[in-house]
């Protein structure tokens, strides 16, 4: 199956929905609206032609500089036919909300909640929405793009020890 | 033959052979008084000496540190010379607490539970970079030194350490158990210590 002939076919169910991004590399990535993203992860899986049956990954990027600040990236596989997808939904920050894929796949109950462990997206209807991989009591979002690489407050690590 | 000593007797001798006449090396008796028959020495020196010989190991290994400690394990370097024989997978029978890798916030808690489910007279070692200092990881997630949760009394340099130099830290390790007072657990300075941890005794 070619990556043109995917890409007719979402924008023939999905008219004026469907943006694609130009140099992904050869993995076809596809940009979405954040009102239509359930309904073509469901086309996607339930499709009989297209089977993409396996979440693969859902993870968010942080662009600082743009207008819609976080972007959910949803990779998927087609093990019928051994080809993927990758679909990007931006949103608006700094409290970035999305529709809960788990009603798709149950699997993506616990990649969503790393992503908002990590990124601090609200999946709206996740039926355990935690954190996963951080302490508990953490109160900030750590792969946002907002902190400095290394504590500034710190004595013993300064760059005169290490000749920098 | 120039007498006839029996059976039990020859074992004895054998016994005396490998002990006195081999290169087995003894522990160094601590200094006292020595006369036909006796040996005189403080309790503190005595109790001292049968600790530092008799450390029990708890390893808590957590990443690359803990593959060179299984080395130090091995035959090669072979902990179990210095009377670290047993490697105790349950702190309460445990001396030695051997932390290393890096050690997660998450993680933490479950470190300092570790140390204090083991019963006095408990001693640790950070090995590595990591457990001393947070090592390269200087981030959010990742414990900057193990100092900051529970008392370290040797930090074991390096990124892993060399055996060697575990086996060193073990050494040093075993001059402090040697040299401290059978008291020193019960005196207010350590009894603060431990309050400053927030780890409290219950004498």
């Amino acid at each position: 199956m070619e990556n043109g002939f995917l890409l007719e076919k979402l924008q023939g169910n999905f008219p004026a929905k469907i943006v694609e991004v130009p140099d992904a590399h050869d993995l076809l990535t596809i940009l979405v609206n954040v009102d239509d993203i359930i309904d073509v992860l469901c086309f996607l899986k339930t499709d009989r032609e297209l089977q993409f049956i396996h979440l693969t990954d859902i993870t968010a990027v942080h662009y600082p500089h743009l207008e819609k600040e976080f972007a959910v990236v949803y990779h998927i596989h087609s093990l019928i036919h051994n080809i993927r997808i990758r679909v990007k939904v931006f949103l608006y920050g700094p409290n970035p909300e999305i529709p809960t894929a788990t009603v798709v796949w149950k699997g993506a109950n616990w990649m969503e909640r790393e992503t908002f462990d990590f990124f601090g997206v609200n999946f709206i209807g996740h039926p355990d929405l935690r954190r996963i991989l951080n302490v508990d009591d953490m109160d900030v979002f750590p792969m946002r793009k907002e902190y400095p690489l290394e504590d500034p407050n710190r004595v013993d690590k300064k760059d005169l020890y290490f000749g920098r | 033959m120039s007498c006839n000593i029996g059976r039990n007797g020859r074992l004895y001798l054998n016994l005396i052979n490998r002990l006195f006449m081999s290169d087995i090396k003894l522990a160094e008796a601590p200094p006292g008084v020595e006369g036909a028959g006796f040996f005189a020495t403080s309790l503190d020196k005595a109790i001292g000496l049968a600790r530092a010989n008799s450390l029990w190991p708890l390893p808590f290994a957590t990443s690359c540190c803990g593959i060179e400690f299984m080395a130090t394990m091995g035959s090669t370097y072979d902990l179990a010379r210095f009377g670290a024989e047993r490697p105790s997978f349950s702190p309460r029978q445990a001396d030695m607490l051997l932390v290393m890798g890096t050690i997660a916030k998450k993680m933490a808690p479950v470190l300092r539970q570790v140390y204090v489910q083991m019963a006095e007279p408990r001693w640790v070692i950070a090995v590595g970079a990591c457990a001393s200092s947070g090592g390269i990881f200087d981030t959010y997630s990742v414990l900057q030194g193990i100092d900051e949760i529970i008392p370290v009394d040797v930090y074991v340099p390096g990124c892993p350490p060399r055996p060697e130099a575990i086996l060193d830290g073990v050494l040093r390790l075993q001059d402090i158990v040697k040299n401290e007072s059978l008291n020193r657990r019960n005196t207010p300075e350590y009894k603060a210590l431990l309050e400053k941890y927030g780890i409290h005794t219950n004498k």
